[in-house]
């Protein structure tokens, strides 16, 4: 009898560690790389690395303004691209969706979701670049819509999910048609989870660089307008990390701060969103 | 086996001398996929009057109340057969339309379900969705429906207040007025009180002893004390059939059927 509870506790010590380690890692991870990304990038982030243009090479200062309004820019496009039908495909799954054209959509959204961004990239570039000719702003943001679309569907769907039938029971005995039923009742209860996952799919796709290197390219100029190539974030920290000069290396390190608080930002903004909500949060 | 016939049962005359038939039912059978669910269930119910539906778990007693909305039309692969008409009315028919019917037939359900919503809104949905756009309107919408559902005085201080707020008591009231709120004829009843404590229980059973002068009412409960108290007629229903149907105190004191004096006296169920 004792040894038995012995060797349960045993075993129950052992596996309490192993989790707590994985846990420890993971954070650590985290904390590790902010700090590290803090250490090298805070004595570059200055005033003007926010607010100038990048400088010619062997001139100091200089900052990456072109780069972070690019980011923006893109980051617009993509959620005009992937928002609206990530979450309309969303509903659709949770409140119509049946049969077998649902799973396929279902299916299809997964396989989308792990399609390398590369692949992405290369067929935007196919599709939009080489045909209209140059690279742009609205080809990087349709590249990173794309990969918006399965990761804010699944969101929407899910949260909807969560949305218990005897509201829509409740509204359709009240003599409201479907439509009405979802768009008053089940939508608005699940707004803020609906809110937080198109946020996070928002957030995903920010560090995309692969699709843009083939898209929207890079620009050391402002890019006036939609359809000249420009600046982002993680394409500047790739060109700038892999350049042979020591204070583009600290640029780059100061870019990827920027970008990190950016996501990091969001995923707060979306959690304390969710925190909030009636749904999914109770 | 019991015998078919015994399905088609009507109340004695003098439960329903004074009243009218509000709700006629004739063989309706319902499946849910391959499994009968309701078994050709024929029955008058008559107007400003309480029917209780009783019966064990999965006696189908529920799904003949959903069949008087048409919910079942919400549930795939549901399949309604036979003939129910509300008035003379047809509300099976290819050309009715499942909403309009909604807003004659309201509901009240088993778990009180308020939108995360204010009690305001609650209340003022089936309005709006029906067009009602008038503020001053709504109000008094609101005010009346919540009054008769007797939750006026707990709750007109704050009307902007969560729904959610409410303690399950107040919250299937709430959802009692909101269901008045659209003007139905009939109010279906699917166990309003099984979720609540005997206090709120008096209160809603008190409640449906009013509406009845408004409303037709049709309530299933699992609770045999609840339908003696609140109904005039009740029907038991076993296995998806109806084994006897009848004034409440006639059924309950000397039922016509051994099968009703069994679940009656405890005996199952």
């Amino acid at each position: 009898m004792t040894a038995t509870y012995r060797r349960r506790r045993r075993v129950e010590r052992l596996m309490f560690g192993a989790t707590a380690a994985a846990t420890v890692t993971t954070l650590g991870v985290l904390v590790f790389l902010l700090g590290y990304l803090a250490w090298q990038g805070a004595s570059s982030l200055t005033w003007s690395f926010l607010t100038a243009l990048p400088a010619p090479v062997g001139e100091p200062g200089g900052g990456m303004a072109n780069a972070i309004v690019g980011s923006a820019k893109l980051l617009f496009v993509a959620a005009l691209v992937g928002i609206p039908v990530g979450f309309l495909g969303g509903v659709y799954l949770a409140e119509y969706g049946r049969g077998a054209v649902a799973d396929w959509v279902r299916y299809a959204a997964d396989v989308l979701n792990g399609v390398p961004s590369i692949v992405i990239g290369i067929t935007v570039y196919a599709l939009v670049v080489i045909p209209v000719g140059h690279f742009s702003t609205l080809a990087g943001g349709l590249a990173l819509g794309l990969m918006m679309i399965p990761v804010a569907l699944r969101a929407t769907e899910e949260f909807l999910r969560l949305v218990p039938d005897s509201l829509r029971e409740a509204a359709l005995a009240l003599g409201a048609p479907r439509w009405v039923a979802i768009v008053r009742v089940v939508i608005p209860a699940a707004s803020r989870g609906i809110a937080t996952g198109l946020l996070l799919s928002l957030a995903r796709v920010a560090g995309e660089t692969a699709p843009l290197l083939f898209t929207a390219l890079n620009n050391r100029f402002w890019s006036p307008g939609w359809s000249q190539p420009t600046a982002s974030l993680p394409v500047m920290i790739f060109t700038y990390a892999i350049a042979p000069y020591e204070e583009w290396h600290q640029q780059a390190w100061a870019a990827g701060l920027v970008l990190l608080t950016l996501v990091l930002g969001t995923n707060v903004a979306a959690r304390l969103l969710l925190r909030g909500g009636a749904i999914g949060s109770a | 086996m019991l015998d078919p016939g015994l399905s088609r049962l009507r109340p004695t005359p003098s439960a329903t001398s004074e009243a009218p038939t509000k709700i006629t039912v004739r063989d309706l059978v319902v499946h849910y996929g391959g499994a009968r669910a309701l078994d050709s269930v024929s029955l008058d119910i008559p107007a400003h009057r309480v029917t209780a539906l009783i019966g064990p778990s999965g006696c189908g007693k529920s799904t003949f109340l959903r069949c008087l909305n048409r919910m079942n039309d919400h549930i795939p692969g549901a399949r309604v057969t036979g003939q129910v008409t509300i008035d003379g009315d047809p509300i099976y028919g290819a050309d009715v339309d499942p909403v309009a019917l909604r807003r004659r037939v309201g509901m009240v359900f088993q778990k009180s379900n308020p939108f995360p919503k204010s009690i305001f809104d609650n209340v003022a949905f089936g309005p709006r969705v029906h067009g009602e756009r008038d503020r001053a309107r709504l109000g008094e919408i609101v005010e009346r429906t919540l009054r008769q559902a007797a939750l006026w005085d707990e709750v007109q201080e704050r009307l902007d207040a969560s729904a959610l707020e409410l303690s399950g008591g107040q919250q299937q009231r709430l959802c009692i007025a909101r269901a008045l709120a659209v003007e139905p004829e009939v109010v279906l009843m699917d166990e309003p009180a099984s979720a609540l404590d005997p206090i709120a229980t008096a209160k809603i059973e008190e409640l449906i002893h009013e509406l009845k002068n408004a409303y037709t009412i049709v309530i299933v409960t699992h609770n045999m004390q609840q339908a003696a108290r609140v109904s005039d007629l009740t029907a038991y229903f076993y296995l998806g059939r109806l084994i006897e149907y009848g004034p409440t105190e006639r059924l309950f004191t000397n039922p016509g059927r051994p099968e009703t004096e069994d679940y009656i006296t405890g005996r199952f169920g």
